[in-house]
């Protein structure tokens, strides 16, 4: 159990409106075993006992499926190692005296609020255009009458395994929120239920992600390599199959855009 | 004077009493339900499920949540499962069977009539995830598949994945979409209560803290549901979020609301043990994984050999030794205390001695790794990332950790809380666990509130009419407003030299070593002197850094923490005053000779339920005492 010293360059910005910047701290006494947010943590017991303003970020489960925290560090959304979020890097993946980096997500539509701290609520936004089943409680059949095979529903719960960190934004060169949307599209397409709206979901979805100001999906697939949850890029592809039966669908298009 | 409380059960046999109930409550007319404005606290199962189908009622809801999106709320975090008791595997389950397991479960402190409807309601709660969209795990033939848990002798497990309360809050959190994009639903992110605001005696509304600006902001309603989850963040390690918090539920307490079983916690026996004194919370290890996982430590005291290195014969799988019916599958509280028994005797492993094994060989030998995988994979790999070992080779060590509080706010039949119109659903209540819980009924109890029992009460409440319409310019809002700031003000303008996390941490090992799996007189009795002086101390002595009207997250844990240190007090006052064992509750003056729990049914065949009298004031110990009438109240075993 060595301890190391970790040098951090973390971005600091006041207010959403105001100018950030990169402002250095040294943390000492850091264990391997650490989490990196426990760093942060330390850093921040550190800067409140000096009388400093600590950093401010967002967790909440501190084991990787809320979705609630989200850092680009070292240059990569939630840090150099796969299938993590950030809560779960842990601080023997550094080197003693090394120096990280440490910046939030970046993308249009995810405006800083404080610091490290973002808001994500465009997702919010575009699920509720149709990132749901129509079944109110009490009409439901019981849950054997509709036998669903195996691998659709593996496959559903593939793609619904997405937590909503806002990681594939965030390494998208577009800003294209195409994972997150198609995560969603797709788990849904691969059940029976909801199936009559399935056109109109694909369209009011992605019609919602163009407006919050997402980028179009040029299959680079970055999105891909630092999803925590190993969502496939595949969903992207289903996705615009779903858009386009959507498209080609009238009853589909004029529930969806009233043409 | 103490009162004797009424959960208001309908009459008529056990099977019938929630049917005849759900005729009488009073309806309100489709037409007029968007006249009605309900608050509900929380977008877990319990809140964002009532809001959801409150909303799609066609009533005005205002919801609110910590989180950035509500999706994230701690039912997220849920891994192994659901119960319902459908008997799709035909083993011999029925509603009678789960209700029996359930408050033999919470080891005969649960209210009959509260558990039976949890057991009715679990069949439709699976339907209707189903016509969601949870993908819950199926068999080839296309059916739903069930798994194990503790504590019963059937599989009535659904789930999907390691992550079933994940696919169940995104379930809520779908309808939750809808319901906004239809108008009916107002989500506010962000957004913390810090008090409840009562009207003539009433819940009409509550203050929040606009956590991104710090502006204190005032909702007004006809009736509030808080669903804000349990308070095991009292022991500051626990397996909960760090954000979970006791502000909600004890601010309503402060205000008159009757805080029921404070000490009725769950200690969870399987999650990864504590590394070091940097930690922020512990790491869950599904119960699931005793299906087939096996639980040993070495039979010699001190033994440090590698596992691989210890044979057979001088291993002691004592949960098999001890409970052979149910074997490793017993239920939390009994694992629980048998590991710490084990380590209590020199046998625990790792470094610390605070851990014992947790043996998957048995199961890859008789599965293979893959269908190990398939079941437990996700668990593997985070045990991994945070050990830096391999399970599917050297057997996981775990230790018990706080995970679950059965105690809350004390409700009626109606989820109704001593105050009128304040309804109180899922973790944040008391009423269906008892003095445990058992494994995959906490999803259970969430979803059943929230889709099903609170829609039905809070119309009922709605319709018997008579409350009037209060605005937020009404005094009391004003009143209670000022508290709040004045009491956020004066946290800030203590400038101390310690941090909230600083006390927290104190506070934390006061609960654990003194309120946690073993408790005693002497022991409760130095907690409660040690906690007064640790609340003392902390409003002389905290430094809570910046401002009021800024996003400032260490002003938000200060106020939980201070919460936190009036909530430990009456937590080891109640423990102390239940002078028995009983589920989680264990105290050491009262075992069997064998040393499981022993119950005093004479004394204590009742729910505690605190009344605050006044800060500085000894709050008051009501009962509502429990009938059993439809289950015989024996001795629990599970030998």
């Amino acid at each position: 159990m060595s301890e190391m010293t970790i040098h951090l360059k973390i971005w600091r910005q006041a207010r959403g409106d105001a100018k950030g910047r990169f402002v250095d701290y040294t943390v000492e006494k850091v264990l391997p075993e650490m989490s990196f947010l426990e760093t942060l943590d330390l850093l921040n017991e550190k800067l409140t006992r000096q009388g400093q303003q600590p950093v401010e970020f967002d967790s909440d489960c501190r084991e990787g499926i809320c979705g609630t925290c989200g850092l680009v560090i070292k240059g990569t959304a939630h840090g150099p190692n796969p299938k993590t979020t950030t809560c779960e890097v842990r601080m023997r993946h550094f080197r003693d005296g090394e120096t990280i980096t440490v910046e939030p997500f970046r993308a249009g539509p995810f405006p800083i609020l404080k610091d490290l701290v973002i808001d994500r609520t465009a997702f919010d936004r575009i699920q509720q255009q149709g990132g749901f089943v129509t079944a109110n409680v009490g009409s439901a059949p019981d849950g054997n009458a509709v036998p669903i095979p195996k691998i659709d529903a593996d496959k559903a719960m593939d793609a619904a395994s997405c937590i909503g960190c806002g990681a594939c934004v965030a390494a998208c060169p577009n800003a294209s929120a195409s994972l997150f949307v198609g995560a969603k599209i797709s788990q849904l397409s691969y059940l029976p239920q909801g199936g009559p709206e399935r056109g109109r979901r694909a369209l009011l979805m992605i019609g919602q992600m163009d407006r919050e100001g997402f980028g179009d999906c040029s299959n680079h697939g970055e999105c891909e390599a630092v999803c925590p949850k190993e969502i496939s890029i595949e969903n992207i592809a289903r996705m615009r199959r779903e858009f386009f039966k959507g498209a080609l669908g009238g009853h589909d298009r004029k529930a969806a855009t009233g043409d | 004077m103490s009162k004797i409380l009424d959960a208001k059960i309908p009459s008529g046999p056990l099977a019938d009493k929630w049917d005849r109930h759900e005729m009488e409550c009073p309806l309100v007319a489709p037409a007029n339900r968007r006249k009605f404005t309900v608050i509900v606290v929380g977008t877990g199962l319990a809140g964002g499920g009532a809001a959801a189908t409150l909303g799609e009622l066609g009533y005005n809801v205002l919801n609110f949540c910590v989180q950035d999106t509500s999706r994230r709320a701690h039912s997220v975090a849920a891994q192994g499962g659901i119960n319902a008791s459908k008997n799709y595997q035909n083993d011999g389950d029925s509603v009678e069977r789960l209700f029996y397991d359930t408050v033999k479960g919470g080891d005969y402190r649960s209210r009959e009539a509260n558990v039976y409807r949890l057991s009715q309601l679990s069949m439709g709660i699976i339907d209707q995830c189903v016509a969601m969209g949870v993908p819950f795990a199926r068999e080839y033939g296309g059916t739903l598949a069930n798994r194990s848990f503790g504590g019963v002798q059937v599989s009535r497990t659904f789930y999907a994945r390691g992550q079933t309360g994940q696919q169940l809050l995104l379930g809520v959190y779908s309808a939750l979409s809808r319901q906004i994009g239809a108008g009916t639903v107002k989500m506010y992110p962000r957004h913390e209560m810090l008090d409840l605001v009562v009207v003539d005696g009433k819940a009409r509304g509550i203050i929040c803290r606009d956590l991104i600006t710090g502006e204190m902001k005032r909702y007004a309603a006809d009736a509030v549901v808080l669903a804000t989850g349990g308070y095991s963040p009292v022991f500051y390690l626990s397996t909960n979020a760090v954000n979970c918090s006791a502000t909600s539920i004890w601010r309503a307490y402060k205000r008159g609301a009757l805080f029921a079983n404070p000490c009725y916690t769950q200690i969870h026996p399987t999650a990864i043990p504590q590394l070091g004194d940097y930690q922020s919370k512990l790491t869950l290890m599904s119960e699931s994984l005793r299906n087939d996982g096996r639980m040993w430590v070495p039979k010699a005291p001190g033994d440090k050999r590698r596992p691989a290195d210890i044979p057979e014969a001088e291993r002691d799988y004592f949960l098999e030794r001890r409970y052979p019916a149910f074997g490793n599958l017993v239920p939390r509280d009994i694992a629980a205390r048998a590991s710490k028994v084990e380590c209590d005797a020199g046998k625990g492993v790792g470094n610390t001695g605070f851990a014992v094994y947790l043996d998957f060989a048995d199961a890859i030998k008789r599965l293979g790794r893959d269908v190990v995988a398939d079941r437990y994979g996700n668990l593997f790999t985070m045990y991994e990332e945070i050990i830096a070992d391999d399970p599917y080779h050297t057997p996981m060590m775990i230790y018990p950790a706080p995970h679950y509080t059965m105690g809350g706010l004390w409700v009626d039949y109606n989820l109704e809380s001593t105050i009128p119109g304040l309804f109180v659903a899922g973790e944040a209540n008391f009423s269906d666990h008892g003095a445990n819980r058992l494994g995959a009924s906490a999803l259970m109890q969430g979803c059943a509130d929230g889709y099903f029992v609170v829609p039905r009460v809070v119309a009922g409440y709605l319709a018997r009419g008579g409350h009037g319409k209060v605005t937020t310019d009404h005094e009391a809002f004003g009143a209670v407003e000022d508290e709040v700031r004045r009491r956020y003000d004066a946290l800030l303008a203590v400038k101390g030299s310690r941090t909230v996390r600083d006390f927290h941490w104190d506070l934390g090992r006061v609960m654990w070593d003194k309120v946690g799996m073993s408790r005693d007189r002497a022991g409760l009795e130095q907690a409660i002197a040690k906690i007064r002086e640790l609340r003392e101390a902390y409003w002389h002595d905290v430094k809570v850094p910046g401002d009021a009207a800024d996003f400032n997250k260490q002003l938000e844990m200060a106020g939980r923490v201070a919460d936190f240190l009036e909530l430990g007090e009456l937590m080891a006052m109640d423990a102390l005053a239940r002078e028995e064992s009983c589920g989680g509750h264990f105290r050491a003056e009262h075992h069997t000779p064998e040393g499981e729990a022993r119950r005093d049914d004479e004394n204590f065949m009742h729910v505690a339920a605190w009344e605050h009298k006044g800060d500085g004031q000894a709050p008051e110990r009501h009962v509502e005492p429990l009938v059993y009438e439809n289950i015989e109240v024996k001795t629990r075993s599970y030998k």
